[in-house]
């Protein structure tokens, strides 16, 4: 039997929304997407909110047709019934019948899965066991919190051991300690060789645990490969040189080239724009007489590169402490 | 085959757990204790008022049943994105508006069987002869709870929950008016007025069919070969209309 390498194909996948009867402009929620996920790794899906992370997630899961397109789940078309039996879902800020309890609502998710009743019993046990929620096993879900329907979300779409998991902004609503509880229980997917794709416009979870990411905007794909290769494309890494007895204020070239200056007592901070004028600076220092005292190249986020705003195009340094110069 | 009875068995339970169909099972119950008073104020036929008032309650309360929840069955379902879930399972959506019919079937059964304990219980102790009428009369009851669960659920996979409700009113209110209508189309001078009302005759389900209350109230039962041809076209009618809803449901994007 053939080994499907890839978990999802996506090509070339457009969705346009039917313009209202009141004459606007259709909506272009996806266009030309095309990416590719492969077995057993985690893919991040970058965007920001309205990017067409949920609509793509949506198409693959045949809850939208797509207008243009192909979208592939583990080898089948997207919406394929049978596929669905392989496929795990979790939807963004989900809300579930609130009238079952915990137990209730995994047995009647396993038996739409397919399972039998005593298939279910053990993996009720398990997962509320994963998702720590055994207290809360009788509990009417209308008295769950808004972090404990996320994680009851997630043991829903694992109750039938899916080989691919499929998660839409799992991390909103969680505190610190439930989304690295999130992020521990997605690693522990893929040690078992499950496949995660997961939307998020929670940038520093997917450095942290992603495999691949692709990068959406406006329903166009802006970039996709592994998380550190992406990182290493940009060029806007800045970098941070901390001196003593030295006034870079005072000198006219440092003042040309820097980024920001910041004078306190004896020491001095001086932000690069780029690794390629510390030389330049060092040299200026000690010609100077001054003392270097550190070097931090400032790595450049995902964010930085491709959701830049004012906040995050300079150094973490705060304004409200940096002397001077403007930008 | 398993899903639809999987989502017909959560529908009917996500209804026994609805306190507002205790308050309408009270309604009807106290409707049914109010005929007993009225029949006692009455000069004459007080057996007859007893039945009728009992027989209009179940249908009543049947009636608010089927229209209110089965417009909600799906579009609480996209609504609340629960439908998210469900159909990301290796379920098709035509097992989903199966599964969702089954289980307000199921519901309106039991409070049915109720309602008519309820009944036969005030006829009871009224001292009211229980004949195969009532029986009669009540089921074609459920059939016609059918029909209108049906048209509730088939407006509801492509509407919201407000002209869901008013399109289902209207088509109940004209199911009870068609031998008008045809009447009306008959008398009318206008062509395009006898095109609206022949049309409106015969798209409408005849839900006057299924209304032998006056009757049964009588004693006076129908023969078998009426309840069957009466059933059989309320299950044909509702057959159409779930077949109907399932085609649209297919379409739909979520």
């Amino acid at each position: 039997m053939e080994r499907i390498v890839n978990a999802i194909v996506i090509e070339k996948l457009t969705k346009t929304y039917a313009s209202g009867w009141l004459g606007r402009p259709p909506f272009v929620a996806l266009s030309g997407l095309s990416l590719t996920v492969e077995r057993g790794e985690i893919f991040g899906f970058l965007g920001p909110n309205g990017a067409g992370k949920t609509t793509t997630l949506k198409i693959l899961l045949g809850l939208v047709r797509a207008t243009s397109g192909t979208a592939m789940l583990l080898g089948k078309p997207a919406g394929d019934v049978e596929t669905r039996r392989k496929v795990g879902f979790l939807p963004e800020s989900p809300y579930f019948y609130d009238y079952l309890t915990a137990e209730e609502f995994l047995g009647f998710y396993g038996q739409l899965a397919g399972l039998t009743r005593t298939e279910i019993a053990p993996r009720i046990s398990a997962l509320l066991e994963l998702v720590g929620l055994v207290d809360a096993r009788s509990r009417q879900l209308r008295k769950f919190s808004k972090g404990m329907l996320q994680r009851i979300g997630l043991a829903q779409a694992l109750i039938h051991d899916p080989e691919l998991v499929i998660l839409d902004e799992p991390m909103t609503g969680l505190d610190p300690v439930g989304r690295k509880q999130v992020r521990d229980l997605i690693l522990s997917l893929r040690d078992r060789g499950k496949t995660v794709f997961f939307s998020t416009h929670i940038l520093p979870d997917v450095e942290m645990i992603c495999d691949r990411v692709g990068v959406v905007m406006k329903g166009r794909l802006l970039a996709s490969g592994r998380v550190e290769d992406l990182l290493r494309q940009g060029h806007t890494q800045s970098v941070e040189i901390v001196c003593q007895d030295f006034n870079a204020e005072e000198s006219a070239t440092v003042r040309s080239y820097a980024t920001r200056i910041l004078q306190q007592g004896r020491q001095c901070l001086v932000v690069l724009p780029n690794a390629d004028l510390v030389d330049t600076l060092v040299t200026e220092i000690r010609q100077r007489g001054g003392r270097l005292l550190s070097v931090t190249p400032h790595k450049a986020s995902l964010e930085d590169l491709f959701f830049p705003s004012p906040r995050h195009t300079t150094s973490d340094v705060p304004t409200a402490v940096l002397s001077g110069r403007p930008n | 085959m398993a899903a639809i009875g999987v989502i017909a068995l959560n529908t009917f339970r996500e209804s026994l757990r609805d306190k507002i169909l205790y308050n309408l099972l009270l309604f009807a119950g106290l409707l049914i204790g109010l005929s007993v008073l009225l029949a006692d104020l009455s000069i004459m036929e007080h057996h007859k008022i007893v039945a009728d008032m009992g027989l209009a309650a179940i249908n009543l309360t049947g009636v608010i049943i089927a229209m209110f929840v089965g417009i909600s069955l799906v579009n609480k379902e996209i609504d609340r994105r629960t439908v998210y879930t469900i159909m990301a399972r290796p379920i098709s959506r035509t097992c989903f508006i199966l599964g969702k019919y089954a289980g307000l079937s199921l519901t309106l059964f039991v409070n049915v069987a109720i309602m008519l304990a309820v009944f036969l219980l005030t006829l009871w102790l009224y001292h009211v002869p229980i004949g195969l009428a009532i029986f009669q009369a009540v089921g074609l009851i459920f059939v016609e709870l059918l029909v209108v669960t049906a048209i509730a659920l088939f407006f509801s996979t492509f509407s919201s929950s407000m002209l869901s409700a008013i399109l289902t009113l209207g088509m109940y209110v004209i199911g009870h008016l068609t031998t008008d209508l045809k009447s009306i189309a008959g008398k009318s001078p206008s062509e395009t007025a006898n095109m609206i009302m022949n049309g409106l005759y015969y798209l409408s389900p005849n839900l006057e069919a299924f209304n032998i209350k006056g009757q049964a109230a009588m004693g006076i039962s129908v023969g078998s070969d009426y309840l069957a041809l009466a059933s059989l076209y309320g299950f044909a009618y509702a057959a159409v209309l779930v077949t109907g809803a399932c085609l649209v449901f297919q379409r739909r994007d979520f």
